[in-house]
């Protein structure tokens, strides 16, 4: 029964009057990866910032059994816990390879195997090894969210936050960006929780969903149940 | 000609105390969006801890190179110290507080330092004593290079690229980079923000703190308000490079060196400190963002 990775009760965040988590429970089992879907204004990014030690919240969360409530941002980076910023959080004054050994900056048990996992993120996406030098803010649109990742991936996470990775894509790269996800999670075991409001892709490729309705989850399931679901295809997939 | 070559000798020693001292101003600004209007004074207590390191710790120390250099070591770990102690009291308790709030807690810290610094090191100038074998080298047609100008300008340009390895080379660098372009992102991603701040402002004190040396090298005569006019001219300095832009700031201070140089040796040194001012209202009115900044202007 201890296989859940991270364990979220009644969390809480409020931003000044504004309630914008109103106390949400849920979980993401080891090996999984797990989605939250909602509207934009949901409160999905808000989520993960609290989980992350991006926000100040109330309720607990726990992480490998641990209650990681009350740590900090670069502590929980440095225990696997990698939060990929939703709009390319990247650096756009840096290099590609500049971008990608911040990978490791609170990370100290990647760094020996920087290197090895500098070439797995080449092998994910050999667009960004031709633009190593590149100042990060010259690449497209999609190859910053697939810096994003593999920066997230160079500091080896036990758990990865994935910040609306489809955000603004081109559909092709959209596509490629949810295999590589799959990817991540088969290949290399990462658990994932997955926030997305392309509902439909994130659905097809999660082990278990929920969606989160102005601060509140309404639904949960498994992805191809929520996929069937009469008001999921009404509301979120644009079906009639 | 030669006295071209003079001026311009001079103008390159007097840029590049500006640009130590830009640099720390620049470079808090980057991580912090802070004028830290306290910087030109640690630049005043730099050179009056070297003072006081001459009188105190090496009384009988002959000038040379290695005296010159062990007076800038404790200047610098001093003025570090100071620095810290002001980002932890006086700044980082305000890190989630208005702008504003912070501004004006650098403007007090700013006045604390320079009449603190009366108090404890008296209000009259004092005399800055030779650290350096001073010759003066006639190179032929007339000019005449003065050892000191010259060892100003290789001991800033040594410093200046330990600090260019520092910031572009290094995962702290990196991080102090990151951290400018969002302090956000930045933590998000595992940058524990609050020591890459404190290592900025240790070494935007410690260059501060070695300009106040050289400076006592230069005019060998200081007092604690010693830091208003310098400060403010490196301020300006690096406002012309841009601010938060590290070569920028390099830059904006050689300009301003050479210009006040030529201006005081062509026209009038009446004008000379008129001039940083001049060159600050056309910069905020042709090009707000500075040589090398971005277009970005903000209101403080
Ligand atoms: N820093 C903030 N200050 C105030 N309100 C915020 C802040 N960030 C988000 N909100 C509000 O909280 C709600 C949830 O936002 P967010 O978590 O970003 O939603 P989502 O990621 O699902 O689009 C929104 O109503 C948003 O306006
Ligand atoms: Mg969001």
């Amino acid at each position: 029964m201890d296989a859940n990775t991270l364990v979220v009760e009644n969390l809480k965040v409020n931003y000044g009057n504004v309630q914008a988590l109103k106390g949400i429970s849920f979980s993401v089992p080891k090996g999984k990866i797990v989605s939250l879907i909602g509207a934009n204004g949901a409160g999905k990014t808000t989520t993960l910032r609290a989980i992350s030690g991006n926000c100040p919240s109330n309720g607990n969360v726990s992480f490998h059994g641990h209650s990681i409530s009350n740590k900090q941002s670069y502590q929980l980076v440095g225990e696997g816990l990698i939060h990929c910023p939703e709009g390319r959080g990247i650096f756009p004054n840096l290099t590609v390879m500049e971008n990608l050994q911040l990978g490791i900056v609170g990370r100290h048990s990647a760094k020996e195997h920087f290197q090895k996992n500098l070439q797995i993120g080449f092998e994910l996406f050999p667009r960004l090894k031709e633009r190593i030098s590149q100042a990060a803010g010259t690449l497209s649109g999609g190859e910053q969210q697939m810096l994003a990742i593999a920066r997230a991936l160079i500091g080896e996470p036990e758990l990865l936050l994935l910040d609306e990775p489809s955000l603004g894509l081109a559909p092709q790269v959209v596509k490629l960006i949810f295999e590589i996800v799959v990817k991540i999670n088969k290949e290399k075991g990462v658990t994932v929780l997955l926030v997305e409001q392309n509902a439909k892709q994130a659905l097809k490729i999660s082990d278990y969903a929920y969606v989160l309705e102005t601060g509140t989850i309404s639904l949960e399931g498994k992805g191809s149940e929520l996929l069937d679901n009469e008001d999921v295809k009404k509301i979120y997939l644009g079906e009639h | 000609m030669n006295e071209f070559i003079q001026h311009t000798i001079n103008g390159l020693a007097l840029g590049s105390i500006y640009a130590l001292v830009a640099l720390g101003y620049t470079m808090v600004f980057g991580v912090l969006q802070l004028i830290n209007f306290a910087h030109g004074d640690i630049f005043m207590v730099g050179s009056f801890i070297g003072l006081y390191f001459i009188r105190f710790a090496i009384p009988n120390a002959e000038p040379s190179i290695f005296t010159a250099i062990m007076v800038l070591i404790a200047a610098m770990v001093g003025s570090a110290i100071v620095g810290v102690i002001i980002e932890k009291f006086a700044y980082r308790p305000l890190r989630k507080a208005p702008r504003i709030n912070i501004l004006i807690t650098a403007i007090g810290v700013s006045l604390l330092l320079e009449y603190g610094g009366q108090l404890v090191f008296g209000a009259s100038p004092q005399f800055f004593p030779d650290i350096l074998p001073r010759k003066l080298i006639d190179i032929g047609g007339d000019i005449i290079l003065d050892s000191n100008q010259l060892t100003i300008f290789v001991m800033s340009f040594v410093l200046m690229q330990i600090l260019s390895f520092l910031v572009f080379k290094t995962q702290f660098g990196r991080s102090m980079r990151a951290i400018s372009h969002s302090l956000e992102t930045a933590n998000l991603i595992g940058i524990n923000v609050n020591k890459v701040i404190l290592i900025t402002f240790i070494i935007g004190s410690a260059l501060a703190g070695a300009a106040g040396v050289l400076y006592g090298v230069a005019y060998p005569k200081i007092d604690p308000l010693l830091g208003l006019l310098p400060g403010l001219k490196a301020f300006i300095a690096a406002v012309l490079g841009g601010i938060g832009n590290i070569t920028g700031a390099v830059i904006g201070a050689i300009i301003l060196g050479l210009s006040e140089t030529y201006v005081a040796g062509y026209i009038s040194s009446t004008y000379r400190d008129a001039l940083a001012f001049v060159i600050l209202i056309i910069v905020l009115l042709v090009r707000p963002g500075g040589l090398l900044g971005s277009k970005k202007i903000e209101k403080v």
